[in-house]
């Protein structure tokens, strides 16, 4: 501050009034940094720590008896990746997880846009006690309704196959049989995750101009005309944000098979995330996180593509 | 809701709180009663399972099994839940569910606050890398970071403790985004003008911009209640001995153990996780829809 001062003598006042304009800045940066700390110390610990050795670790031998020595492991290389990619079991899971995320994803947007769009016609009587009890289901725990829906689809006295039963059908074993488990996941995880979607569907749909309604009416366009194409254009950005939330949700479903089916029957329920999981379990920590980062792979790419169809078009 | 700020016309049988639309009045039309019969049978889809629940856990073990269900319980009975809270050590697990929630919750919205803050309002060194971090981590899952950070935790020897279940959750991304993105519209001349007055960056922050930020806070809270509440692949890996185990990781292992068809009991206990979590969304529900749309909308 001092030499400043001195190589610019007739400055003098502009100087001294440029002294506590920095030590004022140097005082924010502190206190900045002093509101900033608490989050920063943990984030650094537990959030950039696990993600970078997470990257290690997918390249070396580590298992759980190196636990306590986890720099004293071999790098293999791309060896887990090459043993994920090569184990039947793995490619089950990513076939299932595929499956799972394929069907119940564009299930849940459809069904959630239709719910807004009923919900937002006007044309409802309780339309607060609609949304409440459509948004229910979201706040559960995966665990609790997942042992709630194992018993509703009991197949001998459970809920499901009796209603079937009283129009007629003989329902499937659903959790046993190896065609029915899957839909049986999908249906569950729809049933609870529908509301999410739909709540911010119907905050987009309040959030389109009434005006463009009408002028679409003067134009002599239908409903379902109207809905094409104004509604759903200028839905865009709010589907892509449900689609991609959704779709990261889906891809990691791991509580629904741990309750409901271990994985089974025969692995037709077995997800990555649960691979991930049982690869974790039996000691296997590289191979796990090799796992751990397809995955994550495969969420960047779903982001993407969703990024890519969804996108406003200009 | 948009249609809130509206007058509110004369037409008496409007639900609570709900505000009419003016230009559409409530009629029996052929259309307005098939649409709303067919969300009857929708919500009757969403909130039956619930239902179901909530009475099968006051019934013996026959009468669950019975069809069709009873509406009401033929013969009440608490012994799921005697079996529940005397037998089994769910009033521990209750306890650990809550106070986790609890710290993570607030350790959480507190941290996620203080940064959002000096990320929006001043401008510091490190500033834009801290934010780029936290950006670039708002998408990675758990998934992704269990194993390693099982054995980060193992190694700092927190393995079945409350620090292992509360201080990954302290640092939370989504939640200084949120946060940031909220102190953003905090106007710059109120904190000038609490400078003025001579109050410092702490005060500034503690009494001019946190109660500024109360619906913020609230939305964030919530969320972070929900999530934690709810929390299982987590507490699954970093607790190994019964004491510490929360609600969810106690009903999944008892559900896929030996109680598997005890139905009475596992259904009470999922309404112990559920019914708490139930309650306070009919309360708040309007809140938590509102902040979960508005999040979504941002």
């Amino acid at each position: 501050m001092a030499a400043t001062v001195e190589t610019r003598p007739p400055g003098l006042r502009a100087a001294r009034g440029r002294a506590p304009e920095n030590a004022r800045r140097r005082r924010r940066g502190l206190a900045a940094w002093g509101f900033a700390l608490p989050f920063t110390l943990l984030f650094a610990v537990f959030m950039l720590v696990p993600v970078a050795s997470s990257l290690y670790m997918a390249f070396t031998d580590m298992r759980g008896a190196d636990l306590k020595t986890p720099f004293a492991v071999n790098f293999v290389g791309l060896d887990n990746f090459a043993a994920a990619l090569t184990d039947p079991k793995f490619l089950q899971a990513a076939g299932n997880t595929l499956y799972f995320v394929g069907v119940a994803m564009p299930l849940t947007l459809a069904i959630a846009l239709l719910l807004a769009a009923l919900l937002n016609s006007g044309l409802v009587w309780f339309r607060s006690v609609f949304r409440v009890g459509f948004y229910a289901p979201v706040v559960t725990s995966i665990v609790a309704v997942a042992v709630v829906w194992r018993f509703l689809l009991q197949p001998d006295f459970g809920l499901v196959n009796s209603l079937l039963g009283v129009i007629g059908v003989e329902g499937p074993r659903w959790l046993t049989d190896p065609t029915w488990a899957m839909p049986a996941l999908i249906v569950m995880a729809t049933w609870r995750n529908v509301g999410f979607s739909m709540v911010i569907l119907l905050a987009g749909l309040q959030g389109i101009p009434r005006d463009l309604y009408e002028a679409s009416a003067l134009d002599g366009a239908g409903a379902v005309r109207t809905f094409r194409s104004v509604t759903v254009p200028l839905l865009r950005p709010t589907l892509l944000f449900c689609a991609v939330i959704t779709g990261i949700g889906y891809l990691q479903f791991f509580e629904e098979p741990f309750v409901m089916t271990q994985g089974g029957p025969l692995g037709a329920t077995n997800s990555v995330a649960y691979e991930i999981f049982n690869q974790f379990g039996f000691g296997n920590y590289g191979l796990s996180a090799a796992m751990s980062y397809i995955l994550f792979v495969a969420i960047v790419i779903l982001s993407f593509l969703q990024f890519r169809l969804l996108r406003p078009k200009s | 809701m948009t249609t809130t700020s509206l007058p509110v016309a004369s037409t008496g049988a409007t639900p609570p709180g709900e505000a009419p639309r003016p230009d559409r009045r409530r009629r029996l039309t052929p259309r307005a009663i098939v649409l709303n019969v067919a969300l009857l049978v929708g919500l009757v889809a969403s909130f039956g399972p619930l239902l179901w629940m909530l009475v099968s856990s006051v019934k013996p073990e026959g009468e669950i099994r019975q069809f069709p269900p009873t509406l009401l319980p033929e013969q009440w009975t608490t012994a799921n839940y005697t079996e529940l809270f005397a037998s089994l050590d769910f009033p521990r697990f209750f306890l650990n569910s809550v106070v986790v929630a609890l710290a993570v919750t607030v350790g959480a919205v507190l941290f996620s606050a203080m940064v959002g803050y000096a990320l929006a309002k001043i401008d510091f060194p490190g500033r834009r890398l801290l934010f780029a971090l936290v950006m670039a981590t708002l998408m990675v899952p758990g998934m992704v970071t269990f194993v390693p950070l099982f054995v980060l935790v193992a190694n700092l020897d927190l393995i079945n403790t409350y620090a292992a279940l509360i201080l990954p959750f302290l640092a939370a991304p989504f939640g200084v985004f949120l946060m940031r993105q909220f102190m953003l519209d905090v106007p710059d001349e109120l904190l000038d003008a609490a400078r003025v007055d001579g109050a410092g960056e702490f005060r500034t922050f503690f009494r001019i911009v946190l109660p500024q930020a109360k619906p913020a806070l609230a939305t964030l809270g919530i969320l972070t209640f929900l999530g934690s509440w709810n929390n299982f692949l987590w507490p699954l890996v970093a607790v190994q001995s019964a004491d510490m185990y929360t609600l969810p990781v106690a009903l999944a292992l008892y559900s896929t153990g030996q109680n598997t068809v005890q139905y009475g009991l596992l259904v009470a206990g999922a309404t112990v996780i559920v019914l708490p979590i139930l309650v306070v969304f009919l309360f708040l529900q309007r809140h938590i829809v509102q902040g979960v749309a508005t999040t979504g909308i941002k």
